[in-house]
């Protein structure tokens, strides 16, 4: 006979309330306050699962968090891969079947209970509800200081004193710097993730029985002792009719008088203090004889179904372990506890720190010629004969020897099998006992899916904030396709009439060059400079001059990294002495703020000038084309749009349909451009209006084409943080004869000066219907040689120019500006396109359509 | 503030949303921000906090500390030239910055007690009444959106940016959903 | 999640703050009189001791300011903050 249910105990179960659930196919039924390893006992469940690598039958080890042994896969009324039964409330309609080894993911994937993210701050946290905090928590309460206490399983040990807030079911998985604590609370409906910062923190998490090795020990009906009066006490379960007790010191005595209590017989109790040890098991699937053996030598055996086996008890000093926290071999108690390291903020008491266990026998397995069934780690399957031969391959250190076993890495990390094994790999080497102590645990303290971890942060909308412009909601009714340009969701194409991509883009380019386009330009970041050294610090940061732009001007410049290599990209708009608006590249917005500030307050605290981020007060509807200026008029302005009186890199205040407008001629398509400056709150409206006027709208597609045709770069596409302006052939943008600025001693180095470095060239496929795919390297030849193949750079823009009729690239080239009317190969997928090397600015490279 | 037909403010069309979790949408507040060395602050036109994190309001101006030479000015729809106008005058011999920046951010009301509970899911500050009490307000994240809260007797006011709008109330729709009611 | 003390807000968590590395390098006076060498080191070059170390922090999250901090590379914890105006605590 196995466990089955009792009248005595049960002081967490409710009888009057029955709950039905399912286990390998079979209906069982258990009480409100079961775990499901109680219940599965209580049903007479002997194997629960095989083990994960010799498949041999396993079932209930003990009562907790350190079970090792019997873990199943849960379906319904939640998923959850693999979990240990002791870990499992029952709950009506719960689905389990055994699971060795590894956890397995459904294909489809299921859905899981909703979790929140909590942040709480607290005076005191207490992990547990053992002993040993109740003064310093009553004091802490009479001060009026807020205490938080998370205990793992459903009910508190203690009464709790009023004041404190009590959380159960929730587990502190890990302690991190400065007493911030993650806790997972798990409830019916959802789970919180709670994030607390706590001023102190008390570990009162007990300690955890651990086992004695023996032969066959693995074999259902061996069970810690403490975890069989649990049972008894806790669930009214009785585990087995006759159990022998195998112990090194007192704590099995009250495990005796539980069971007799509960009406089972106690056959022998082998005391190894006293010279008996259990030598073995015997039975089909469960317990069934008992070998022991004595001081002398003899052997007896006796018929039991249950064996209760107390070891010793380890402090469970994970939490304060991972932290940083050290063990010291304690000999009495014959287990490690907690040291005088470890954070300030960190106090263990109780059985956690090693306060109130009984002295114990130091006795790790019971001696025997075979040691391949003296099992150490159940769940990784090794025995204690794994360990000695690891031990005698030449490994010592017991961190060396878990990556050789696996011991400890599983999902119980080593609670009952870390102190064996250390004390086993001591005694091999002949060491004292103590001289190494076990592994360290790592948070998660227990298992937690990563749903508990993702929390809200998931899904379309809320994995990464999508952030969109003021003009958004016309996008979206006009159909747009958009595309992730960092955080923020913009328009790559507007297809009509069920265009696909390259037709969309087709239409929108022509559009732009032969009529009139518009383009939604919002989300450049925009920066206002304003101060009298404001052009003084703008010269430093960028490298052209931008002290002499006039005010009513605008001029298009690079910013470096103190390495000379081009950071980001821009215009400056003078609005006045002291006042300049600054675009920066839509992503390089908070990092062009943040390196404005960083030289200015750590570097030239000195200058008298401030910066304050605009770029969201703006909205930028970016009107081109030849027909723009009419577009502009038809919208009704005060503003003179004729060249003359607003030239290009030029720009005016004025009313724009009927809105305050700064209208500016800056042209990233080389076409006529007015690009409108409203504040956001008109930008749908003036929006609207020039697509009303006619304008065509066209997404980042046609503005990336529309941009290589003149040869401009984008950086980040272009570049990649080891590109210099003359590169680029932009040695124009530095000013020779300014001042210091932010990367011009870098430009010096023998480095950029080298002759074969990597310039901006064109590519134009000798086939002009050809393709080239963007990232291609280019080769010398058409044929690819053996490898290593020479790189003479790479493709980093490619398109298809409606205006040219064909297909074009830009590239990265050495030497490329000496190559123009030369040919190269861009190699990819296997194949090579031959392509003439040209000037990086295909189309109109005299610039005369931009006044229209 | 007189309409002006021609200006949309972000989350208008939200608002029974928002008031699901007990939120509020303040379309087209004024808010300027100022730069200026602390040590002129006295010459405002109002009291300028000079404590960290913490703000002044009479109801008809706000000045909100973001920083030891950075200030926040609220005032009523429509009042921005006005807010502008003073501080140019106030400080017109000092180095100083004065930007309006109304569209720059979007202002939220959250009422209720039930806000704390809601907020504390979001926000890593320590919310408890007995340090966030009416005068403070700080810079901070909710979720991943840089915001600005500043409490007020009642209620807690959010200032988020435009483009985070959608974000943060599809965030807090999220919470308030899996947590229960905020309450009015 | 480090608590770090910014010197105007008090003590926030890690995650409104971005490290900007050593403290202390100036910018040289004079770049161009620098050889490529000692002007590598000063862009590339830095300390790493085990123990008090004394770096930059910027608050981006809050106040956006940056100050100075004394920390302990092998412990995590922060043994101080500063303004950049104020000298470091002995």
């Amino acid at each position: 006979m196995t466990g089955r249910r009792v009248d005595v105990g049960g002081a967490w179960i409710d009888r009057s309330r029955p709950i039905g659930f399912t286990f390998e196919g079979r209906e069982l039924t258990g009480f409100e306050g079961d775990t499901l390893a109680s219940a599965l006992l209580a049903n007479g469940v002997d194997v629960v699962c095989r083990s994960p690598i010799l498949g041999r039958p396993r079932g209930i080890v003990s009562a907790g968090v350190e079970e090792s042994s019997a873990f199943v896969q849960l379906s319904e009324p939640w998923f959850e891969p693999i979990v240990a039964v002791t870990m499992v409330n029952l709950v009506d309609g719960l689905v389990a079947t055994g699971r060795p080894g590894v956890g397995v993911l459904p294909i489809d994937p299921l859905p899981t209970k909703p979790t929140v993210h909590r942040h709480a701050h607290v005076e005191f946290l207490v992990v547990g509800s053992g002993e040993g905090w109740h003064p310093t928590v009553g004091e802490a309460v009479q001060r009026g200081d807020r205490v938080l206490l998370v205990e793992r399983e459903p009910r508190f040990a203690a009464a709790s004193p009023d004041g404190v807030t009590v959380l159960t079911n929730a587990t502190a998985l890990g302690l991190y710097d400065d007493g911030y604590a993650v806790v997972d609370e798990r409830g019916p409906e959802r789970d919180t993730l709670w994030h607390v910062r706590a001023g102190r923190v008390i570990l009162a998490t007990g300690a955890h029985e651990r086992p004695i090795a023996f032969a066959d020990d693995d074999r259902p009906g061996v069970m810690l002792a403490g975890a069989v009066a649990r049972y008894i006490r806790d669930f009214g379960v009785l585990p087995g009719q006759r159990a022998v007790i195998f112990t090194t010191n007192d704590s099995t005595r009250e495990v005796a008088q539980t069971l007799t209590d509960a009406g089972a017989e106690i056959p022998f109790v082998a005391d190894v203090r006293l010279g008996w040890a259990v030598a073995g098991t015997e039975g089909e699937t469960h317990v069934e004889v008992v070998h022991l053996v004595g001081p002398q030598g003899e052997r007896r055996a006796v018929e039991a179904d249950l064996v209760a086996v107390s070891g010793g008890c380890n402090p469970a000093a994970q939490l304060f372990r991972a932290i940083g926290g050290g063990l010291r071999y304690d000999e009495p108690l014959a287990t490690y506890v907690p040291d005088e390291s470890g954070p300030d903020w960190l106090e263990v008491v109780g059985a956690a720190a090693g306060i109130g266990l009984p002295p114990c026998a130091a006795y790790w397995y019971t001696p025997a010629e075979d040691l391949s069934t003296h099992f150490v780690d159940l769940q990784r399957d090794q025995t204690v004969q794994d360990v000695l031969d690891a031990v005698g391959r030449g490994l010592r250190s017991v961190e060396h020897v878990k990556r050789a076993t696996y011991i400890g890495t599983a999902i119980d990390q080593g609670r009952t099998s870390g102190v064996l094994t250390a004390e086993i790999v001591n005694a091999a080497l002949g060491w004292e006992l103590g001289a190494q102590g076990p592994t360290n645990a790592r948070p998660p303290y227990v298992p937690v899916p990563f749903s508990v971890l993702a929390g809200m942060d998931r899904g379309p909308t809320l994995l990464d904030p999508k952030r969109t412009t003021p003009i958004h909601a016309a996008h979206v009714e006009r159909g747009a396709v958009f595309e992730n340009v960092g955080q923020w969701l913009r328009p790559r194409y507007f297809p009509e009439f069920e265009e696909d991509m390259e037709s969309a883009v087709a239409r929108e380019c022509l559009a732009l060059r032969t009529a009139a386009g518009v383009l939604d330009a919002s989300t450049l970041g925009k920066i206002e400079v304003v101060g009298p050294d404001a052009a003084v610090f703008l010269d430093r940061m960028y490298t052209n001059r931008m002290s002499n732009l006039a005010v009513g001007s605008i001029r298009y410049g690079f910013m470096l990294g103190l390495d000379g290599m081009v950071f980001d990209d821009g215009v400056a708009m003078r609005l006045a002495d002291d006042r300049y608006l600054v675009t920066t590249t839509t992503g390089g917005a908070a990092a062009v703020l943040d390196r404005f500030e960083e030289w200015l307050q750590t570097e030239w605290p000195e200058l008298r000038v401030f910066c304050t981020s605009v770029t969201e007060q703006w909205a930028v509807v970016a009107v081109g084309g030849p027909g723009a200026r009419d577009i502009v008029a038809s919208l009704g302005t005060d503003v003179d749009l004729a060249a003359e009186a607003l030239p290009w890199m030029t720009w005016r205040a004025g009313t724009v349909a009927g809105v305050p407008c700064r209208v500016c001629r800056v042209s990233f398509h080389g076409e006529l451009s007015y690009e409108l400056h409203v504040s956001s709150w008109h930008g749908r409206h003036v929006w609207d209006a020039v697509v009303a006027a006619g304008a065509v709208p066209y997404g980042t597609e046609a503005m990336h084409v529309l941009r290589a045709e003149k040869g401009y770069v984008i950086v980040g596409q272009e570049t990649d943080g080891t590109v210099t302006p003359d590169d680029l052939g932009m040695g124009w943008i530095v000013n020779p004869a300014k001042g210091d600025f932010v990367g011009k001693r870098s430009l010096v180095r023998t480095d950029p000066l080298r002759m074969d470095r990597k310039q901006l060239v064109a590519l134009l496929p000798h086939d002009p219907a050809a393709l080239v795919v963007e990232g291609a390297q280019l080769v010398g030849s058409a044929d690819l040689p053996k490898p290593p193949v020479p790189m003479l750079g790479h493709v980093t823009s490619s398109y298809r120019s409606t205006i040219l009729g064909r297909t074009f690239a830009l590239a990265m080239l050495k030497d490329g500006r000496a190559m123009h009317g030369g040919t190269v190969w861009a190699a990819s997928n296997g194949a090579t396109i031959a392509c003439e090397v040209a000037s990086a600015v295909v189309y109109d490279a005299e610039d005369r359509r931009r006044d229209g | 503030m007189t309409a002006d037909v021609r200006a949309r403010s972000p989350l208008a069309d939200r608002v029974a949303e928002l008031a699901t979790i007990g939120g509020e949408l303040v379309p087209f507040l004024a808010q300027v921000d100022l730069r200026v060395d602390p040590a002129y602050a006295g010459l405002a036109p109002y009291p300028l906090p000079l404590e960290p994190d913490t703000a002044v309001d009479d109801g008809r101006r706000a000045a909100l500390w973001l920083g030891p030479d950075e200030w926040l000015i609220l005032g009523p729809p429509g009042g921005e030239a006005e807010i502008v106008g003073e501080l140019e005058g106030a400080f017109a011999s000092i180095d100083r910055s004065v930007v309006d920046v109304s569209a720059n951010r979007v202002a939220i009301e959250l009422n209720g007690p039930g806000r704390f509970d809601l907020l504390a899911h979001l926000c890593p500050l320590d919310l408890d009444p007995r340090v966030w009490t009416a005068r403070r307000c700080a810079q901070t994240l909710l979720g991943r959106a840089q915001v600005i809260l500043q409490e007020r007797t009642d209620a807690t006011g959010i200032l988020v940016r435009p483009s985070f709008t959608d974000y943060l109330v599809d965030l807090l729709l999220a919470v308030h959903g899996a947590v229960g009611g905020v309450g009015a | 999640m480090l608590l770090v003390r910014c010197p105007w807000c008090g003590t926030r968590d890690e995650i409104e703050f971005r490290y900007g590395g050593q403290a202390g390098l100036t910018y040289p006076v004079d770049p161009e009189e620098l050889s490529d060498e000692e002007w590598a080191d000063y862009l590339f070059m830095r300390d790493n001791p085990k123990g008090p170390f004394r770096e930059r922090w910027f608050h981006t999250a809050g106040c956006r300011r940056w100050f100075n901090a004394i920390r302990d590379t092998a412990t995590h914890r922060f043994v101080a903050t500063y303004r950049l105006d104020e000298e470091p605590p002995t």
